[in-house]
């Protein structure tokens, strides 16, 4: 019997479970071998070369180069592991949390002052809510992928 | 006899540890947070206990993919603020309680919990930030802290029901403890937050507030809700909440005892990416 899995229609959410924790065992390893100061400065001298070291996927590693965490968390990364690549690069919690919506910093910044996202909408697949797939990417990249300006306007 | 005086329940968002360090808690964004701790402060320099229990996760620091405890109680002599990759936080080494902690551990295993002792492990923002907020800057923390470590970061984490039945069983084992010590218990975590995916940024004020509710009035309620509904209603990282049912099941009320009292509530959004909530509850006399 395959496992439960009742969180698979929350939009825009991966669980880390253990089938994600498999896929993404080397990926996560590897975050975690940043925890060293040594291996930061080895990692940030030649990136690609360190990458080599570990016996992760070829997409693994492109997704880590690119910074894209979205895609390292569909190949199991854990935010809290990826998390010791953005602390590698200086960036805080909130500015990688913010790279995965496509909102720009300032944008997110203000999404949570204001008091955050709603979950009207988001509670599951196929509501109409800013996390749905259908509404990505959100804020400044989306603006830009549908061709508007910053006031949401076709130029 | 050792006995549970009180229970503290509190966010750790890493943020929260980084403003402290960095000398911004006066700043706009900041001060409000603050402000719902001045109380506290007092609070624990009023009523200084012996030992705190505290419950905390662990994220990525101690534990990687290599092990993955789901109840790890520390009873070691000292454990260390880690290095969470910015260097560690300029805060006191964490002075154990390894007798107590190790009759907790005894007591709590044979009372069918199977915890993983640990006897060397760093601590990281989940365990210091809450000691900051609580007790400000001092040179050494006001007592000694057991760290207890539950998974919440590899789904599936412990229920809730499991963390409320596990902090009855810390009761009882801290009240067979013969020295005379003053315990709190304190969870740690939450509230709503998501800090991963295109829905990341999720807060719910609403289930946070009513969280807050159940967890006073009818906890034995609330540790019924399942896993599915924290991350639905509070985020994916909301489900570090099941954490604060471990101290609540250590109240005596649910015991038989009397309920107890709101000494303290507060609730404020945001710190960083996450909601922040606080509560402290006393044993009645």
């Amino acid at each position: 019997m395959a496992l439960q899995k009742p969180y698979l229609d929350v939009p825009g959410t991966t669980i880390f479970d253990a089938e994600q924790s498999r896929r993404g065992y080397h990926l996560n390893q590897f975050c975690m071998s940043l925890m060293k100061a040594e291996n930061r400065q080895r990692f940030k001298a030649d990136e690609r070369k360190y990458l080599d070291e570990w016996p992760m996927s070829e997409e693994q590693k492109q997704a880590v180069l690119a910074r894209d965490l979205n895609r390292c968390m569909a190949l199991g990364g854990n935010i809290y592991f990826l998390a010791k690549v953005g602390a590698t690069d200086g960036l805080s919690f909130q500015q990688m949390a913010g790279s995965m919506t496509g909102m720009t910093e300032a944008e997110y910044r203000a999404m949570m002052i204001a008091g955050g996202r709603s979950p009207e909408g988001n509670r599951y697949v196929g509501e109409d809510g800013d996390a749905q797939a259908h509404r990505q990417p959100q804020g400044a990249a989306g603006r830009a992928a549908r061709g508007e300006n910053a006031a949401g306007r076709k130029d | 006899m050792a006995r549970i005086t009180a229970s503290v329940y509190t966010s750790h968002v890493p943020a929260i540890g980084a403003a402290i360090d960095h000398g911004k808690t006066a700043e706009p964004y900041w001060q409000p947070v603050f402000a719902g701790y001045d109380f506290s402060k007092q609070w624990m320099k009023d009523n200084r206990p012996d030992v705190i229990f505290l419950v905390y996760n662990d994220h990525a620091t101690a534990f990687s993919l290599e092990l993955i405890p789901t109840f790890a109680i520390g009873t070691a002599a000292q454990f260390k603020p880690a290095d969470e990759g910015y260097g560690a936080r300029p805060v006191p080494t964490v002075i154990g309680h390894p007798e107590l902690a190790s009759h907790i551990a005894q007591s709590v295993i044979q009372d069918d919990f199977d915890l993983t002792i640990v006897n060397k492990m760093d601590v990281d923002h989940g365990l210091t930030v809450p000691l900051s907020l609580m007790c400000g800057q001092p040179q050494a923390w006001p007592c000694p802290v057991i760290p207890f470590a539950v998974n919440v970061v590899q789904y599936p984490v412990p229920s809730g029901r499991r963390c409320f039945a596990l902090g009855q069983a810390i009761r009882r084992a801290v009240q067979s403890y013969d020295e005379d010590l003053k315990v709190q218990i304190w969870g740690t975590g939450g509230m709503s937050h998501q800090l991963q995916g295109p829905r990341a940024g999720l807060i719910n004020a609403e289930w946070d507030n009513r969280f807050l509710d159940r967890l006073i009035a009818d906890p034995a309620a609330l540790s019924q809700v399942p896993h599915i509904e924290y991350v639905r209603e509070a985020g994916s990282e909301g489900i570090e909440l099941v954490m604060w049912l471990i101290a609540r099941g250590a109240m005596a009320d649910v015991a038989g005892g009397k309920p107890p009292v709101v000494r303290h509530r507060f609730f404020h959004v945001p710190a960083s990416n996450t909601a922040v909530g606080h509560l402290i509850l006393e044993n009645a006399q």
